[in-house]
């Protein structure tokens, strides 16, 4: 196993890392532009095919003038796939926080991230043990960014349940999504943290809205079904899409609980993946 | 679709909650600190007609570079001495309380424009000026120039609340689906 620690390498992780920040504040991936086209197409309320058309000519305008997608450009997820002939470092780590601090001056992207409670602003959105950094072995070497906006992580919920109550699991996830209503600026989409442990659950549930959202199970298919009967629409003003998908990751847990974490992603759902040369 | 220019008049009496609309003509930008500036010291506009949008720019070399709208919510209590000083519209994202339904009765409006399309927002603005510039880039009063920015009347002057309706129908919903009295083990 061999450490790669000369300087191209780390600058190399650096501009990755911010080229994936980039692609994601601007460009909208197409699974989710098609599910919001989709979303218009079958939309019978005027005031919520107005809000799609909206979402969409922004999509479009944030393309034409190469500007984040929307102002709160969230705090940089990371995801850090690496091959086993790699070992990962601290200097990588640090890497990728230079690359978010280059992203954040020359996007430009708002400065989000404070400190909890004297709500001081580090002016780069790093610092302060932030943001995660989740490494995992992979076949490639790859940096991708999930820029978290806080509209909808506010609303996002976690409940420790009880294994005998894996029937109200659903129950859980739709009466999340009333509680939060047009808070979380919907179409949504709920990603799913089923087992692990308490903080693994929640881990679970943003990995989840990484999946592509052009495909579901029949089991995510009939959770959305069931949002989007609330009605409560694109913006909470009403609407036959609430919910342009559900995803679900699972991982194992103690034989005496049943963790369930939602993590609710507005209509913004921004992620991009950048392979780093070797 | 209606297209609305400021300074709104009696027109908007005739507006109700679910209309789809445009707006055009200057506006004024009011977060908290706005709010709270106006209401000790004054208007640094003619309030008579205005329009007040809930929103904290970025705004660079003079242009605007977005603009999108902020949670209106966080102005349910500083609402009601704009409204009885004149003003006429409010724009925000996520509706306002049942108080501030009640204070827009006879007197304004409030529209909803779709959250996060802060380049939409951009596109159809042009910056005319600022007010209180001490209060720091998001919490000033820009005066901005719309050209037909599409919004959608959420509350209307007679108590009509879009917000509320879709709310009360979706707990219904929700209860039709799952009875409280049901356990599903």
């Amino acid at each position: 196993m061999s450490v790669l620690s000369d300087p191209d390498v780390l600058q190399r992780i650096s501009d990755a890392t911010c080229t994936a920040v980039r692609d994601a504040e601007i460009f909208l991936p197409g699974d989710v532009k098609d599910r919001l086209k989709h979303a218009l197409e079958v939309e019978s309320s005027p005031v919520a095919k107005q809000e799609l058309a909206n979402i969409l000519e922004n999509i479009c305008l944030a393309e034409e003038r190469s500007a984040p997608l929307c102002q709160d450009t969230g705090i940089p997820v990371i995801y850090v796939t690496i091959p086993s002939s790699v070992a990962w470092s601290g200097e990588m780590e640090e890497a990728v926080y230079e690359g978010i601090r280059t992203a954040t001056r020359e996007i430009p992207l708002r400065p989000n991230l404070v400190d909890p409670l004297n709500r001081e602003n580090t002016q780069t959105n790093t610092g302060l043990s932030m943001p995660p950094v989740h490494v995992k072995a992979g076949d490639r070497f790859t940096i991708t960014v999930l820029p978290k906006g806080a509209g909808s992580e506010n609303v996002s919920d976690i409940r420790m349940m009880n294994p005998s109550e894996k029937g109200l699991i659903p129950k859980f996830i739709v009466e999340t999504m009333l509680t939060a209503g047009g808070r979380p600026c919907p179409p949504v989409i709920l990603g799913v943290g089923i087992g692990g442990t308490f903080d693994i659950a929640a881990s679970l549930a943003k990995e989840a809205l990484l999946e592509p959202v052009d495909a579901m199970s029949p089991c995510e298919q009939e959770i959305c079904d069931q949002v989007n009967r609330l009605g409560i629409g694109p913006m909470g003003l009403g609407g036959d899409t609430t919910c342009l998908a559900v995803k679900v990751k699972t991982a194992g847990c103690h034989t005496a609980s049943l963790p369930v974490a939602v993590n609710i992603q507005c209509w913004a759902a921004r992620r991009a993946t950048v392979e780093v040369a070797l | 679709m209606k297209h609305l220019k400021t300074p709104l008049g009696d027109e908007i009496l005739d507006l109700k909650a679910g209309e789809v609309v445009t707006l055009s003509g200057v506006v004024y930008t009011a977060r908290d600190e706005a709010h709270i500036k106006i209401l000790e010291s004054g208007f640094p506009f003619d309030p008579k007609g205005a329009v007040l949008y809930h929103c904290g720019p970025v705004i660079q070399d003079n242009q605007i570079v977005v603009a999108g709208p902020t949670t209106s919510a966080r102005m349910n209590n500083l609402t009601g001495f704009m409204l009885d000083s004149g003003v006429r519209g409010l724009v925000g994202k996520g509706g306002m309380s049942s108080k501030v339904r009640d204070e827009l009765k006879g007197k304004a409006v409030y529209f909803a424009f779709t959250g996060g399309c802060a380049n939409l927002a951009a596109a159809r603005m042009t910056l005319t000026g600022v007010h209180y510039a001490d209060l720091g880039m998001a919490e000033a009063v820009w005066e901005i120039k719309l050209d037909k920015l599409p919004l959608t009347v959420a509350m209307d002057a007679h108590g009509g609340d879009l917000f509320a309706v879709v709310e009360e129908h979706a707990h219904e919903v929700f209860q039709g689906m799952y009875p409280t009295s049901t356990t599903e083990i």
